[in-house]
């Protein structure tokens, strides 16, 4: 027994690389749509993002027109944001990185952890089940870190694609948070990857949040200057 | 015979002084604590009124569910048409839009960048308005310290503690940081118009007031808002009208039921504040109670004394033929005459200290340091219709009692036995 629960955990963590192939990049320039079903309205918000491996990223707003022109940087485990109505650069810390960002089921917390799934988990092999007619392995991860938001996750990975099509994010206590759901998977410049991604706050009522990514190119160059606080201004 | 009587009494100061002078302490007394109770009782009501509940409350099903938090996603709103209809369905009351927020301030200094933060709730009322009744309900114009109130959009007052707190001086800049009505981050900038302190440590603690105009516009509530609240043109809160009222509007709407339904609450539904008000009622009703209880139990001794200290007199009358009754009816007429009197001066100067008490207040500032509820750093008195009257229970009532309680042994004196009496 003990054989094949070592096997399995070495099983989950070449997949749990796999996986990790075809999400991260060295770099990547994306555009993406997300629209966030509130309970009353759903609104669309329109980014485009510059990334650099999980430690740089900058995203501006496009639109709406309250949003447009809103930038974010994200640099190692530091988060500025720039709006443009009131002109200044605000650092996002504490308890705000748990506000949502734009409204939607993604916290700026969320979006700061882009560490690499095998740096802050460790993986065990639960299962198999089907999910939209496609075999997934199910996957146990747990926290190996401690400042970290989810402290575990269950993941459904595609057998074939070695891409998530489900994950769930449950706090230490047990209590699941969040609830992330992939599909559109696309193959782009050699990879599997998803362009919808479905998030689901499970605290907050809502139909969760759509995010779309509508072009990617991944490995491309991209200027420093765009990951500095004056780029904010720009 | 009256005025046979009020000769005596007036040439006899020994009959007269004493108990009146006591009457009237017992009677200022009754009338200055009635006055007293009801201001603290009905100050703590007014003042959360007017700034947090209202008189009566407009908002959703699903905002009212979670009052405390102030939800703003699940705001009223097309607030201008329902604004109007309340003013047309309801005109004892005026109507006000109020948008409560929480965020932080960020002073900024000279490059921009953050000097200090710290967290703020925030009022958004009408403050531009020419004639706002808003203005002098939340009582900003004396409460200034410094600077001026908002004239033009963009400008907001803060707290005077917080303002120190910040390093902020009227004139600056400020920027609120919170969430919009979607739940996405805001960002806008303020000018601080000028500082107040409120006297009221909840409030001193951390506050912003600003136009509610440009609170939508901070929060993207664009003809939105929290909460409607409604104020009693006579300036005080009617729990039994406003219970009335309530239902009148919550029947109207009965047909929806999801979290948007708009919904009225009294303020004597309103979670805390409706214990409050319950409390308030009986807790009132009681005190005044227990004292007059009290201030009776002191006069009708003060009576009985008086009879008592008559003894020999009574005798005397008696032994000179006076027939008992006759003799009786003149003491209880002279304790009325007492009793109104006392009760009269009484209540002249419990209503005198009670008007001081009113007007002037007593500052407990210095008590309230670290409290989490409201309540006026000054506590005043408040003079209202029973106070006009309720002295004369004690001062009149329980003189008179005490008078014909102890009168009663005159009918059991044996004339025979007078005379040794007197004698002795």
């Amino acid at each position: 027994m003990l054989t094949t629960s070592l096997v399995n955990a070495q099983d989950a963590s070449v997949i749990l690389k796999n996986v990790e192939k075809n999400m991260s990049s060295e770099n990547r320039i994306f555009e993406s749509t997300m629209i966030v079903h509130g309970t009353r309205t759903s609104r669309t918000i329109t980014s485009k993002t510059w990334a650099e491996g999980n430690m740089k990223s900058f995203t501006e707003y496009l639109t709406p027109a309250r949003e447009q022109g809103t930038k974010m940087l994200k640099l190692e485990n530091q988060l500025w944001i720039y709006s443009p109505a009131t002109d200044r650069i605000i650092q996002i810390s504490g308890h705000m990185l748990r506000q949502s960002v734009m409204g939607s089921d993604l916290s700026y917390e969320d979006m700061m952890d882009d560490r690499k799934l095998t740096e802050i988990y460790s993986a065990a092999l639960a299962g198999e089940e089907d999910i939209d007619g496609r075999k997934t392995w199910v996957l146990d991860l747990t926290a190996t870190v401690s400042d970290i938001a989810y402290q575990k996750v269950k993941m459904w990975v595609d057998t074939e694609r070695y891409v998530p099509l489900r994950e769930d994010l449950f706090a230490k206590s047990g209590q699941l948070l969040k609830r992330t759901t992939f599909s559109d998977v696309k193959q782009i410049g050699g990879r599997w990857f998803p362009s919808k991604i479905v998030y689901k706050d499970m605290l907050r009522s809502g139909d969760g949040t759509e995010f779309m990514i509508t072009s990617v190119k991944f490995d491309q160059p991209i200027p420093d200057y765009i990951f500095t606080k004056a780029a904010l201004k720009q | 015979m009256i005025k046979f009587l009020l000769q005596g009494l007036l040439r006899d100061k020994t009959r007269s002084r004493i108990p009146v002078i006591v009457v009237t302490i017992g009677v200022t007394l009754t009338v200055l604590m009635h006055a007293y109770i009801t201001g603290f009782m009905g100050d703590i009501i007014e003042t959360n009124a007017k700034v947090t509940y209202g008189h009566i409350k407009v908002m959703t099903r699903g905002y009212a569910d979670n009052m405390q938090q102030t939800p703003n996603d699940l705001a009223l709103v097309d607030v201008d048409n329902l604004t109007a209809e309340l003013q047309q369905e309801f005109p004892g009351l005026t109507w006000s839009p109020r948008i409560q927020f929480a965020g932080l301030i960020d002073a900024p200094d000279e490059n921009g960048e953050t000097r200090t933060q710290g967290p703020a709730m925030g009022i958004g009322l009408d403050l531009l308005t020419p004639g706002s009744p808003e203005i002098s309900r939340m009582n900003l114009q004396e409460s200034l310290v410094r600077g001026h109130l908002p004239e033009k959009p963009g400008e907001v007052l803060l707290s005077e503690i917080f303002s120190r707190k910040l390093q902020t001086d009227p004139g600056d800049r400020i920027t609120f940081i919170g969430s919009t009505m979607y739940g996405s981050m805001t960002i806008y900038n303020f000018i601080v118009a000028g500082t107040v302190s409120m006297g009221h440590e909840a409030l001193d603690r951390g506050t912003v007031f600003a136009d509610i105009k440009d609170v939508r516009l901070a929060l993207d509530m664009q003809d939105a808002a929290g909460e409607i609240l409604g104020f009693f043109r006579g300036g005080f809160y009617q729990d039994e009208i406003a219970a009335k009222d309530t239902e009148l509007f919550n029947a109207g709407e009965s047909n929806g039921n999801d979290e948007f339904t708009p919904v009225m609450k009294s303020l004597g539904q309103q979670g805390t504040m409706g214990t409050y008000v319950k409390m308030t009622k009986s807790w009132s009703a009681y005190i005044s109670m227990v004292f007059i209880f009290a201030m009776s139990l002191v006069l009708w001794n003060a009576g009985l004394l008086g009879g008592l200290r008559r003894y020999g007199e009574m005798g005397i009358r008696l032994a000179m033929g006076e027939e008992k009754g006759h003799t009786y009816r003149t003491m209880i007429y002279e304790s009325v005459m007492i009793g109104l009197a006392g009760s009269v001066i009484g209540t002249a100067i419990g209503l005198s200290l009670a008007w001081l008490l009113q007007t002037y207040g007593i500052n407990i500032s210095n008590l309230m340091k670290g409290s989490s509820i409201m309540m006026p750093a000054t506590i005043r008195a408040n003079i209202n219709p029973v106070d006009y009257y309720i002295g004369f229970i004690p001062g009149l009532i329980s003189t008179v009692i005490g008078t014909a309680l102890s009168g009663i042994g005159i009918f059991k004196r044996q004339t025979a036995r007078l005379f040794k009496e007197l004698e002795a």
